[in-house]
């Protein structure tokens, strides 16, 4: 093994919160310690704005200690249609892989949140920013048959900017219908799925999985949308309202349960857990 | 004919506008009348020529010719009746979605269909057929009630995607397309989806979760436009047609990789020559899709597609190392 090579072992470099003793926050430009940030779950100290966090860091703040399996660990993408941009596409999920020690966006296994046992996937949002192709999709749909079949809550907490990827063409839209389809059989079967919503979450991901939660909840002032926000400028020519896309934006509207801020998640959705207990059989 | 040259048709278009005037002139020798002859045949010759291979980004431009066919030609041509349905329940009458009870070959079915429009007026009223999230929960709606009394569905995709507005988003419009997708899966009736044209991302998808899915050969579907893939990756829709043929989003392609069952072919140089004949080939394909699935069970169709869209998606499990796969 070379140490280029990924592996879902490894524990991840620190990322979402930038490198360095001390950090600036972008949202009330105080520098603070950088620990402290850590030991906030990735938090401002002075402002509360929410970094984002890893998919792995995130695993660790809502797991108990030791508590997670992970599922499909060496799924990886084949660049299905021969993608070429600026690079090769391979090239592409060979930096992503050597930046964030994952082999794809989609972390995914069962473990135990505060003693209670459930299966859940993480999307990550520096993964070609979290976008889901092949392998997010396959993931999304196996962790869902799995908790259909085991009869366990879901959790899937989505940190997608990049929505269906783009680099796997038609491939990664159909993702979209197929982790649906999925959730549709765990919804009859009488599931119990969370859906949260982490900064920020758009696009394919937005229209598919992310929005079809029992419950959908998001962090707090996190980006959330279908359509991205320069080709809705580019198609109404009109300025967007103040905090257009935003999680506190989609409660207003009435497509989110609940903002949580992120040192309240577990808890709350161990509260969740108990109050939508599934049936041991389907009725 | 007065139809546009599409760009890459210029040869063929010149030597049409030849063959008009040489037509119409009074003195015809056997020379000319030969000459005429040879020219037709050359004009047959190019045109076959010049769509035997075209590139990707020419298909997107036959695909959005003025005068293709479009939902409500196809209406007229394809299904015996129609009788349209308006209302989603909740908000308002989405034109850029079409929908109601239809005949084909004698059976009921309900149709679902994005409907573009040729001309400002009607385009404007039609939004361009680019759905809201009205559209699509009108779309599921019917969709619902076609699967309570076991009628199939039949949906036409054309659309470049769902409006990006802002009304689209404070409507929630990924949750409108998340929720028919997951709900199409489900419905225990025959769905049968075509795209006509432009298959526009999760616009597309959201009424195109079928157990049959075809799609004429010279439509493309596709997770971006090929001008916002450009705007992406080279910082300018001017290289569209290089995003074009890096998306892979013809027909043959699509076939490919399993994500439609048929490309259903189009008539010489394209459906906007001949609106009759690319009718009745769509209406073969989906009788013949009607039929096939008839005989199936409630719970096997519904089987049957989700294990359509379970099967899509290309990856592998072994570990990486380097290039080679060790599994
Ligand atoms: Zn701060």
């Amino acid at each position: 093994m070379t140490d280029e090579e990924p592996n879902s072992n490894d524990r991840p470099a620190k990322r979402g919160v930038p490198e360095g003793l001390w950090l600036k926050c972008p949202e009330c430009q105080a520098t603070v310690f950088r620990k402290q940030v850590d030991r906030l779950l990735g938090i401002c100290p002075e402002c509360d704005h929410h970094f984002k966090v890893g998919a792995r860091t995130r695993l660790e703040q809502l797991l108990d200690v030791g508590s997670f399996e992970e599922w499909m660990t060496e799924m990886h993408s084949v660049d299905p249609l021969g993608f070429v941009d600026s690079r090769p596409y391979k090239d592409r999920l060979k930096s992503e892989q050597k930046k964030t020690g994952m082999v794809d966006a989609c972390i995914a296994g069962r473990g135990y949140l505060r003693g209670r046992p459930v299966v859940i996937a993480v999307t990550d949002p520096d993964f070609i920013m979290g976008s889901m192709g092949s392998v997010v999709g396959e993931k999304l749909t196996r962790a869902t048959e799995k908790a259909t079949e085991l009869r366990l809550p879901l959790i899937i907490v989505s940190g997608s900017g990049g929505g269906a990827r783009m680099h796997e063409g038609i491939l990664s839209l159909m993702q979209m219908a197929k982790v649906s389809a999925a959730l549709g059989k765990y919804h009859e079967e009488g599931g119990f799925f969370i859906s949260v919503l982490t900064n920020p979450t758009m696009g394919g991901v937005a229209a598919s999985f992310a929005s079809l939660g029992d419950i959908v909840v998001a962090e707090e002032k996190a980006m959330i949308g279908f359509a991205g926000p320069r080709v809705i400028v580019a198609t109404v020519k009109a300025p967007l309202p103040e905090g257009f896309q935003t999680s506190e934006f989609l409660m207003e509207h009435g497509f989110i349960d609940r903002i949580i801020h992120r040192k309240d998640l577990r808890s709350e959705l161990a509260a969740f857990i108990d109050y939508f207990e599934i049936a041991p059989t389907k009725v | 004919m007065t139809l546009r040259p599409l760009p890459f048709e210029r040869e063929i278009h010149d030597l049409e506008e030849r063959l008009e005037s040489l037509d119409a002139q009074q003195d015809q020798t056997p020379e000319k009348l030969e000459a005429i002859k040879n020219m037709r045949a050359e004009i047959v010759r190019l045109r076959r020529e010049v769509f035997e291979n075209l590139d990707p980004w020419q298909i997107v431009q036959v695909a959005r010719h003025e005068n293709r066919p479009q939902t409500l030609d196809y209406l007229d041509l394809v299904f015996d009746e129609f009788i349209e349905l308006h209302g989603d329940r909740a908000y308002g009458d989405d034109r850029a979605i079409v929908t109601g009870m239809a005949r084909i070959d004698g059976r009921k079915v309900m149709f679902v269909g994005q409907h573009k429009g040729r001309h400002l007026k009607e385009r404007t009223l039609h939004n361009y057929g680019m759905p809201h999230p009205e559209g699509y929960r009108k779309a599921i709606q019917k969709m619902q009630m076609a699967a309570k009394y076991n009628l199939p569905i039949v949906t036409f995709i054309d659309t470049a995607g769902a409006y990006p507005g802002i009304g689209s988003e404070e409507r929630g419009i990924s949750y409108q397309i998340a929720y028919n997708l997951r709900e199409m899966s489900r419905l225990p009736t025959p769905i049968v989806s075509v795209v006509i044209s432009e298959g526009g991302s999760g616009g597309a998808l959201g009424i195109g979760v079928g157990n049959h899915v075809c799609m004429l050969q010279y439509a493309y579907y596709s997770v971006i436009s090929p001008e916002g893939c450009a705007g992406i990756l080279w910082k300018h829709a001017k290289h569209a047609d290089k995003a074009a043929r890096a998306l892979r989003f013809t027909a043959n392609d699509l076939l490919e990789f399993g994500v439609i069952d048929k490309a259903v072919p189009e008539p010489f140089g394209g459906a906007h020559r001949n609106h009759r004949q690319a009718a009745t080939n769509l209406k073969v394909e989906i009788v013949q899709a009607l039929r096939q699935l008839s005989g199936k069970s409630p719970q096997e169709l519904i089987d049957h597609r989700y294990d359509r869209f379970r099967k899509i998606g290309i990856f592998e499990e072994g570990a990486t190392k380097g290039d080679e796969v060790v599994s």
